[in-house]
């Protein structure tokens, strides 16, 4: 037994019930503040600890440390992070400044962090559970708001149905293979011929329960409405984190201890990834509130990145990781833009509230412009990136069906993503926004650095990228 | 599966699959056909999970392997969890509405 492989998590977890002891002893009226920045911290040490840590495995099979997670933590932890820096100045004009808002942020990132790295279905469990039961608490933070308790109830009850189906699918993956441990499920069906039918049906259960995490068609029915319900920081973080968790877990699942059954759980994925784009593109269109844009255009970004683990190849998986990675810095910097949409003290989320931020607010306009064009995957910002390594993976896989519907549904998610431009640049200018947080702005900063000038400097990214993928694909 | 099964189960393995799969499909039904009490809704949930449970002991028994007792055991934990959660965000709702109406769940829509 090797506890030092798992000190990230320890550490973090250690760290936020510390936190909360603070929270409990301090002046209220400071604990929110000072805790959260004792969460970045945190955070911050915790990626050291990752980047310190050497890979093998430990705990009797049940938790592994590999490239494959290294890339994944840090890029969650990243995530939490920015999330936690968004939340800064909204949970003051909102009046949630409570500390447990960013200690709930460690645990679920905790959960996260154990997700990528599980190699059992125990783990595999507790991981999603600690991550999702977190974030039911945190959609319905705004308790004095009647849209944010809505949402914290309707993602409770889909969140907990999803949670009891993939729990479903491992009793029937653990009483068909005879055990949790991902070899040992592995060799269970190294031959596909013999493996029983009990294994597929578990399979399918699983991922259905893990398309719900990332949002992907036909389980998407609570994004929208959690989406815009949710207190927006919120939105902002279960928009990236848990998408990269599930998505990380769901890569490794299928093509590690199920990566002999490829043939069957193969066309599954490719008809989630067609609907979730289709829908991504289509139903984004008539959307005039801001926040359920993005919802629809998450749920048409996770169908891309799912064309990358259909191909079931090591460029695919590659694909899938760059994809997250630019995913990450766009939503955070689109989310923090939507944070900033502030008059005389109230947010207002209408995408017709941005007229006119051409000539009112020339810089935030131009980071919104650069976020939209990059999630349309227009060369050269980042989105156009991740999508060319996921469209090179299906070519070269012949999955031209797949290569095609994404492109083409791409050009139609463009009319939206561009109509923001229009009307940010062309429309009749509405009264300007109150003045941007430093904390904001820095958020902004960042990502819309990221997401510009990322194809300077791609080589990094892609060889880590690759290391990660052949982890799984030896 | 397994040689003990005879004196261990004298239920075939096939009956307590049935049985957990007719209690995962009244939980489902529970929380999609169930249009007046979202108190039902987690009753459902809890439902499902206990169906679960059935299937994990009943598996772990006729394998003579003791890791899906011990997962059964997370998942009773998991589930009081869930259900604390679950009322607390129930009572912030019945607070701001007054009422816990499924057909009243309806303020974001499209």
């Amino acid at each position: 037994m090797n506890w030092q492989l798992a000190l990230p998590e320890i550490f973090l977890s250690c760290s936020a019930m510390a936190i909360l002891m603070y929270g409990v002893f301090a002046r209220p009226e400071r604990s929110f503040v000072m805790s959260s920045m004792l969460a970045v911290g945190a955070l911050l040490l915790t990626a050291m600890l990752v980047l310190s840590g050497t890979p093998g495995a430990g705990y009797n099979g049940l938790f592994t440390v590999d490239a494959y997670s290294h890339f994944a933590k840090l890029l969650i932890l990243v995530a939490v992070g920015l999330g936690v820096v968004m939340s800064l100045d909204y949970a003051e004009h909102a009046n949630m400044q409570r500390f447990e808002f960013p200690v709930l942020m460690l645990l679920a990132a905790v959960g996260m962090m154990l997700m990528v790295s599980a190699t059992s279905l125990m783990t595999l469990y507790l991981g999603l559970e600690l991550m999702s039961l977190s974030i039911y608490v945190l959609a319905a933070f705004a308790r004095d708001e009647r849209r944010s308790a809505e949402a914290g109830l309707k993602y409770f009850v889909l969140g907990a149905l999803a949670s009891g189906l993939l729990l479903y699918g491992v009793s029937l993956v653990y009483g068909f293979s005879g055990s949790m441990s991902f070899a040992e499920i592995g060799r269970a069906m190294a031959d596909p011929k013999t493996a029983s039918p009990g294994l597929t049906v578990g399979i399918v259960f699983i991922v259905a329960g893990l398309s719900f995490k990332v949002s992907a068609v036909p389980f998407h029915m609570w994004t929208p409405d959690v989406y815009e319900g949710a207190p927006t920081p919120v939105t902002a973080f279960m928009g990236t984190a848990p998408k990269v968790a599930a998505i990380v877990l769901l890569v490794r699942l299928l093509s590690d201890p199920f990566g002999a059954l490829l043939g069957q759980w193969q066309q599954l994925i490719v008809l989630v990834s067609l609907a979730s784009m289709i829908l991504g593109a289509l139903a984004a269109i008539g959307q005039r509130n801001i926040k359920r844009l993005m919802a629809y255009s998450s749920i048409g970004h996770m169908g891309y990145a799912l064309i990358g683990l259909a191909a079931g190849t090591g460029a695919g998986v590659r694909g899938v990781l760059i994809y997250m990675l630019t995913y990450v810095f766009m939503n955070a910097g689109t989310f923090a833009c939507i944070i900033a949409m502030r008059r005389q003290g109230r947010n207002v989320e209408g995408v017709s509230d941005l007229s006119g931020l051409g000539r009112t607010d020339p810089a935030m306009a131009l980071a919104i412009a650069i976020f939209m064009f990059s999630m349309a995957g227009i060369p050269p910002f980042s989105g156009f990136w991740g999508k060319y390594f996921i469209f090179t993976a299906a070519v070269q896989q012949g999955m031209w069906l797949l290569a095609v519907v994404g492109v083409l549904s791409s050009v139609i998610g463009a009319f939206y993503y561009i109509r923001i431009i229009k009307v940010m640049y062309f429309d009749e200018p509405a009264p300007a926004f109150d003045p941007r947080p430093a904390s904001l702005s820095f958020v902004v900063g960042a990502s819309g650095l990221f997401t510009t000038f990322f194809f300077l400097f791609p080589a990094p990214v892609v060889a880590a990228a690759e290391a990660a993928a052949k982890v799984l694909f030896r | 599966m397994g040689g003990t099964t005879d004196m261990m189960l004298p239920v075939p393995l096939s009956h307590y699959l049935a049985v957990s799969a007719i209690l995962l499909v009244m939980g489902i039904f529970g929380i999609f056909l169930n249009r007046k009490n979202v108190i039902i809704i987690l009753m459902s949930i809890e439902l499902i999970l206990l169906a679960v449970n059935l299937n994990l002991v009943a598996f772990s028994a006729a394998l003579g392997d003791l890791a899906g007792q011990v997962l059964t055991m997370f998942v009773l934990t998991v589930a009081a969890a869930e259900a604390a959660i679950g009322l607390a965000i129930l009572v912030i709702y019945f607070r701001n509405r007054g009422s816990i109406e499924v057909e009243d769940v309806t303020l974001m829509k499209g």
